[in-house]
């Protein structure tokens, strides 16, 4: 199979504004959404199935015709499945590469996204028995000559996709020069235009994403044998026999073969398993009608309306980006603030546990803080919603640069304004929240406003718990639509709009706080009309 | 040096205090009455600056006793811990101290009637229209009342050190201490600060001012302590230790110096 990996960014550090009332709403909204009320009707639980919606045609992913709904053969099979279950489904997205930590962390009830029945997944999952057989296809440009099979491949430039059994048995055969891909796409345009000489990948891939090109040619006979089954959790004896029956049904009912016809996957394979060699006579519908979906040539009209559809799944990733974003940067203000406080001010024990907790937060990946928060949390007990998990990680990360922001920012005050606050009969507690703090704030804001920007684009990390931000909702829509280029400028136009009013904020306030400090550097800058405005009382 | 037979207003006992292995004060006593100007003088690093700070706290003392106004703390060697009680006696202490600094101290994002008021509001809990009002007239009195809304960028250094003065007397002080309040400053602007010490000095505020302003020492000072390494030398009638120094060292020191 295939997986795709965003670019990880490297964690980087934030924002200000009253870090109490930050703090309040956030915790607020974290308690909204853990108390979202669970299903408590009479209707029986829905099948929950986890799938990762960016993986491609056609095993589940988000329509093209409407990005709104989930489509795919895999989704066909899974709702036929539910419906002899009598029970509602309800998809959940993860990263394909997560889809079986997320099944044994019960994040789901059942997997399916072409999850490969193999003796190292069977050692983690249950499978039910396969509801689809298919097979390596090997493509290559029209005028390559001789490439039937593996050994003519020696020497040529072999592409394929990272992680996949595809991979693995070209490493085996090990005489051509393998290229691995994160993206099916990416893989067949660089074939078309002679960058790669053959393609090995799964048989339903090349028929979805090789199709279009016109100049590519499938070759030679099946290679390999692959199996796709339904995972379910180790131990789910009766979930799984129930499935079994369920697909025995759709299999021997006919409606399977229906729904891979349907999507042009009926093979000779199927047709010898289930010992059906009728000619086939249903229209491929759903082939037909994602390659005109997806057409790559489309009038200026199609491809406005198309990205017109794309808006309300860029504005609800862009929301819960934000959303992500703000809170945690909220919590990453507080407790760094506090983490910096104690650094700087506390005795021994306090200030040198903040400096242990800075050090481990920066020192580790904010990759693995998220995956350990919200996978790794469970094994004592704290079960947290991805929501929740992906802030939480996020502020704890940030915290630590906050606080380091922070630090040098309460060091470049004065040690005479500390005393001169002491001398007045200020407690150290009135000095720092009225002389030393107001004037760090004013130095460690440019920074703040950098980490919180950063932040904007490291919450694209959260994807990996099942979060659909707006990176993930890119990825969903370009490699639906083969299109990274207009959505990759629509969704940057979106981070970059909502990073802007926090530039401007920052720019707004730096400048007043300048003027209140240093007036004469605000004449300079002809900036005389706030002058008398930005005065505070 | 004090002989009137009344307890002094301010008396100072026995003061120790070491930084480290470096013993910055030895031994250091003396008595002032209310009312009274001292002057501290000394070679830079005699522990002159050590001794003021340890009136108000800044720095707290290994072993000694210190009285103002009848409140004294006491401590009887490092190893006794300065504990809350202690922490608040010294609380006590400071509140009746006002300390005016070498460095323009003056909190630099608050215009210069801010800075007055923090304190009255945010310590005694003074009502915003009270606290202005006070410090208006705190302004008047050292010739700042147009600059209350200036921030201290816009201050020349004489009239931040006013305006600091001006902040330290808004918690009604009953003893001011200025730590070298004019070093920093342009020589044309010392004046005006010194200026208002005297008229302070006049009105019965008791001051003591570490300085090396010879002439304003000689001329509003009752008394003046000479200091070296850490131990009080000589206290004597500010004209007799200039013309009559009894110590060597005292001398020495006020060569340096011209009539």
């Amino acid at each position: 199979m295939w997986r795709i990996q965003p670019a990880w960014r490297k964690p980087l550090r934030c924002f200000g504004i009253k870090p109490e009332a930050l703090l309040t709403a956030f915790v607020a909204l974290a308690a909204l959404i853990s108390s979202v009320p669970r299903a408590t009707s009479a209707e029986p639980a829905p099948l929950t199935w986890g799938a990762d919606a960016t993986s491609g045609a056609p095993y589940v992913f988000d329509n093209p015709a409407n990005p709104a709904l989930v489509i795919g053969f895999e989704t066909d099979i899974i709702e036929a499945v539910a419906r002899r279950l009598h029970r509602p489904s309800r998809f959940v997205q993860n990263r394909w590469d997560n889809l079986i930590p997320g099944l044994e962390r019960g994040l789901y009830d059942v997997a399916i996204d072409g999850i490969e029945i193999t003796p190292e997944h069977q050692a983690v999952v249950d499978f039910s028995i396969p509801y689809y057989t298919t097979f390596e296809q090997l493509v290559v440009r029209k005028e390559t000559p001789g490439v039937t099979t593996l050994d003519d491949l020696a020497g040529l430039k072999v592409g394929t996709l990272k992680a996949t059994l595809a991979q693995r048995i070209l490493d085996k055969a090990g005489t051509m020069k393998v290229f691995t891909y994160d993206e099916q796409l990416n893989v067949y345009a660089d074939l078309q235009n002679g960058r790669l000489d053959a393609v090995l990948l799964d048989a339903p891939i090349a028929l979805y994403y090789a199709t279009p090109y016109p100049d590519l040619r499938f070759v030679g006979d099946p290679i390999a044998l692959i199996r796709y089954g339904i995972a379910v959790p180790k131990g789910r004896t009766d979930l799984l026999s129930q499935i079994d029956a369920a697909l025995a049904d759709i299999r021997d009912s006919g409606e399977l073969r229906g729904i891979l016809e349907r999507w042009k996957l009926w093979n000779p394979l199927m047709a010898a398993e289930l010992n059906d060699s009728r000619p086939s006579h249903a229209q491929p519908t759903e082939f037909n009608a994602f390659m005109a979906a997806t057409a790559l040539k489309l009038g200026w009209r199609a491809v406005l309306e198309r990205y017109l559809g794309f808006l309300p799944l860029i504005g609800r990733g862009a929301l819960i980006t934000l959303g992500l974003s703000i809170l945690s940067m909220a919590l990453a203000i507080a407790l760094g603030l506090l983490l910096a406080l104690a650094r700087v001010y506390a005795p021994r024990p306090f200030s040198s546990l903040a400096a242990g907790y800075i050090e481990v937060m920066r020192g580790t990946p904010l990759l693995i803080q998220i995956l350990f928060v919200y996978y790794g949390l469970p094994n004592i007990g704290l079960k947290l919603d991805p929501f929740v998990a992906g802030v939480l990680a996020l502020g704890f990360n940030y915290a630590a640069y906050e606080a380091e922001n922070y630090r040098a920012g309460l060091q470049a005050v004065p040690r005479g304004q500390m005393e001169a606050a002491i001398a007045l009969n200020l407690t150290r507690v009135q000095s720092l929240r009225y002389v030393i703090v107001p004037q760090a704030i004013r130095i460690v804001l440019p920074t703040m406003t950098n980490d919180f920007i950063s932040l904007l684009k490291d919450s694209s990390l959260v994807s990996v718990i099942t979060m659909v931000e707006l990176t993930q909702t890119y990825l969903q829509l370009s490699t639906t639509y083969y299109d990274y280029f207009g959505t990759g400028l629509m969704v940057a136009a979106v981070y970059l709009v909502m990073g802007l009013p926090f530039v401007r904020l920052a720019r707004w306030t730096e400048r007043r706080f300048e003027v209140d400090m240093h007036p004469g550097g605000a004449r300079r800058r002809g900036a005389v009309p706030f002058l008398r405005k930005g005065i505070t009382p | 040096m004090t002989t009137t037979t009344d307890p002094p207003f301010i008396a100072v006992e026995s003061l120790c205090k070491s930084f480290g292995d470096t013993l910055v004060l030895q031994n250091v006593s003396f008595g002032m009455k209310q009312g009274d100007l001292v002057s501290i003088i000394g070679a830079s690093g005699c522990g002159k600056s050590t001794l003021l700070r340890c009136l108000n706290f800044l720095e707290v003392p290994d072993s000694g006793k210190i009285s103002i106004g009848g409140i004294a703390l006491s401590r009887s060697g490092p190893e006794q811990p300065f504990d809350q009680e202690m922490e608040a006696l010294a609380n006590t202490l400071r509140s009746t101290v006002g300390m005016v600094f070498q460095n323009l101290n003056l909190f630099p994002h608050k215009t210069v009637l801010e800075n007055i008021t923090l304190a009255p509001m945010v310590v005694k809990r003074a009502s915003r229209n009270r606290a202005e009002a006070e410090a208006m007239a705190l302004l008047e009195k050292v010739g700042l009342q147009d600059f209350a809304k200036r921030y201290p960028m816009n201050l020349s250094g004489g009239q931040a050190q006013r305006a600091a003065i001006a902040r330290a007397l808004a918690m009604a002080p009953q003893v001011m201490l200025y730590d070298e309040p004019t070093s920093a400053l342009d020589p044309a602007l010392v004046d005006e600060v010194l200026q208002v010490m005297h008229d302070l000095d006049r009105e019965g505020m008791t001051q003591i001012v570490v300085t090396h302003e010879m002439r304003f020492a000689r001329s509003a000072s009752d008394y003046i302590i000479f200091m070296e390494a850490g131990q009080i030398i000589e206290i004597s009638d500010a004209d007799e230790l200039f013309q009559n120094p009894r110590d060597e060292r005292t001398r020495q020191f006020l060569k340096h110096f011209p009539r």
